[in-house]
């Protein structure tokens, strides 16, 4: 097991931690948000820059991204399958010998590309905190409950409509340090792939109307509120099933494809 | 090359990696693409400084790169490897000082004549989405010079785009998330 970066530095203090208070950084989240609605210029990805998030400020690049078209390499992604996971890991409550604690729940839905394809056979990778809002990793020191029955971690192979669907618990939200009084919404991290290297994407789902939403520096890194709004799973009781758990609905959709548009272009000129 | 076609769905945004992911992400031989001491095997590896030019010791990498012939493994089994079959693909968690290793191999170009390349995607706390780019191998001067994406940039800005060789044949590679000599990061068509 190649080992992640625990122990040593850390969590005691983040370097970039203040104790500056939560109405200071609404009133920041707020001003750019009022910035960005006079703008007139949409914007639908988080701002790389974007100073409420403290740990941002030394880790994002000043220059724009420089346009590339991609190479054929770029055009093709890596190919995961029943090899690397198992059905079973699409099920984060049947990891230990006991039930975990908290309120069942399955999150399913579809990840498309941006041209409304399924995103097929495809790795998609999810972590999370435990009912109680911590995490199984070294780091996190918030001072809940771990769940012995809980590890906080599935993955899946996308199927032929690029469905997924996983069965865990409701995270619970938590503290962290950014400032004083910092709380996160309840969220799951996902990891996705698509059919180009360049459709890779890492992301955060949320729940109907956590009341966090308004407070937290990373939901509003993107300041459009209709792009956030995207990231919030919908309650689907299509999905909630009799005795057992209750449903969410999330679809995720990646940007488009470059290689089918081109290939189909390639294909016309041959016509 | 006609133009890129207008998409039909918006993307959903992408967020940061945020803190916890060592837990969840790194995987046995994440990344060894080829086993370390393999006659084939290079080392891949580098720094991931923040602005201040302090190491960031909670980035995650992942690499997808061609073997050695330019050709483009379409074979599973990055994520359980059977110690035998190239993938192409290789994920890495920097260690406490902000250092990666990758074991892979030197890819070919994908076309002859094309300078071959290594892609990268960067992932940390502090950064609010992914960031791509590309490692150039230094060896080719002919195919790097006529490169089109090299070829648009000058000349301080194109070097951080290519690896150093070092003496026992590891290519060497550091991030730059900010500042003076700031790695390129890419932006695709069709990204909205
Ligand atoms: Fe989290």
């Amino acid at each position: 097991m190649s080992q992640p970066p625990v122990g040593g530095q850390q969590p005691a203090l983040d370097p970039a931690a203040t104790m500056d208070s939560q109405d200071k950084l609404t009133g920041e989240i707020e001003s750019i948000g009022a910035d960005y609605a006079a703008a007139g210029r949409l914007e639908t990805q988080p701002r790389l820059d974007y100073p409420p998030y403290r740990s941002s400020l030394l880790r994002h690049p000043t220059k724009d991204p420089h346009h590339a078209d991609p190479e054929t390499i770029e055009l093709w992604a890596p190919a995961f399958g029943q090899r690397d996971v198992h059905p079973l890991e699409a099920d984060l409550t049947i990891q230990h010998n006991g039930e975990p604690i908290g309120e069942r729940i399955v999150v399913a839905g579809r990840v498309l590309d941006g041209d409304g394809r399924p995103v097929r056979n495809q790795l998609i990778e999810l972590w999370q905190a435990n009912a109680a809002g911590r995490y199984m990793h070294k780091r996190d020191q918030h001072p809940a409950p771990l769940d012995p029955n809980f590890t906080g971690v599935g993955r899946a192979i996308t199927g032929p409509n690029g469905e997924y669907s996983f069965t865990t618990i409701k995270p619970a939200p938590y503290p962290w340090k950014n400032h004083h009084n910092a709380w996160r919404p309840a969220h799951i991290h996902f990891s996705l792939f698509g059919t180009d290297f360049t459709q890779r994407m890492i992301t955060q789902m949320y729940f109907p109307g956590d009341p966090l939403f308004a407070l937290d520096p990373i939901y509003q890194t993107i300041v459009d509120p209709k792009a956030r709004e995207r990231l919030v799973a919908t309650y689907d009781h299509s999905i909630t099933s009799h005795e057992w758990a209750t449903g969410y609905n999330w679809d995720i959709v990646l940007t488009g494809s470059n290689r089918t548009w081109m290939e189909d272009d390639a294909q016309d000129e041959e016509h | 090359m006609t133009q890129a076609p207008e998409l039909k769905l918006v993307p959903t945004p992408g967020q940061t990696v945020g803190p916890f992911f060592g837990y969840a992400l790194p995987y046995e031989k994440d990344s060894e693409l080829l086993a370390p001491g393999h006659p084939r095997s290079i080392r891949l590896h580098g720094n991931v400084v923040d602005g201040d030019g302090a190491p960031i010791p909670d980035a995650l990498l992942e690499i997808w790169q061609a073997d050695e012939t330019g050709a483009i493994s379409r074979e599973t089994g990055s994520l359980v490897r059977d110690g035998y079959t190239f993938t192409g693909f290789g994920r890495a968690a920097v260690d406490n000082v902000g250092h990666y290793t990758f074991t892979t191999v030197n890819p070919g170009p994908t076309e002859s004549g094309k300078a071959p390349f290594i892609a990268m995607t960067v992932f940390a706390r502090g950064l609010t989405n992914r960031l791509f780019t590309r490692i150039y191998l230094p060896e080719d001067t002919e195919a790097l010079a006529d490169d089109p994406l090299l070829a648009s940039l000058d000349a301080e800005r194109r070097q951080t785009m290519i690896a150093e060789r070092e003496a026992d044949g590891s290519l060497r590679f550091d991030l730059r998330l900010q500042g003076g000599a700031e790695t390129v990061f890419l932006s695709y068509p069709r990204e909205s």
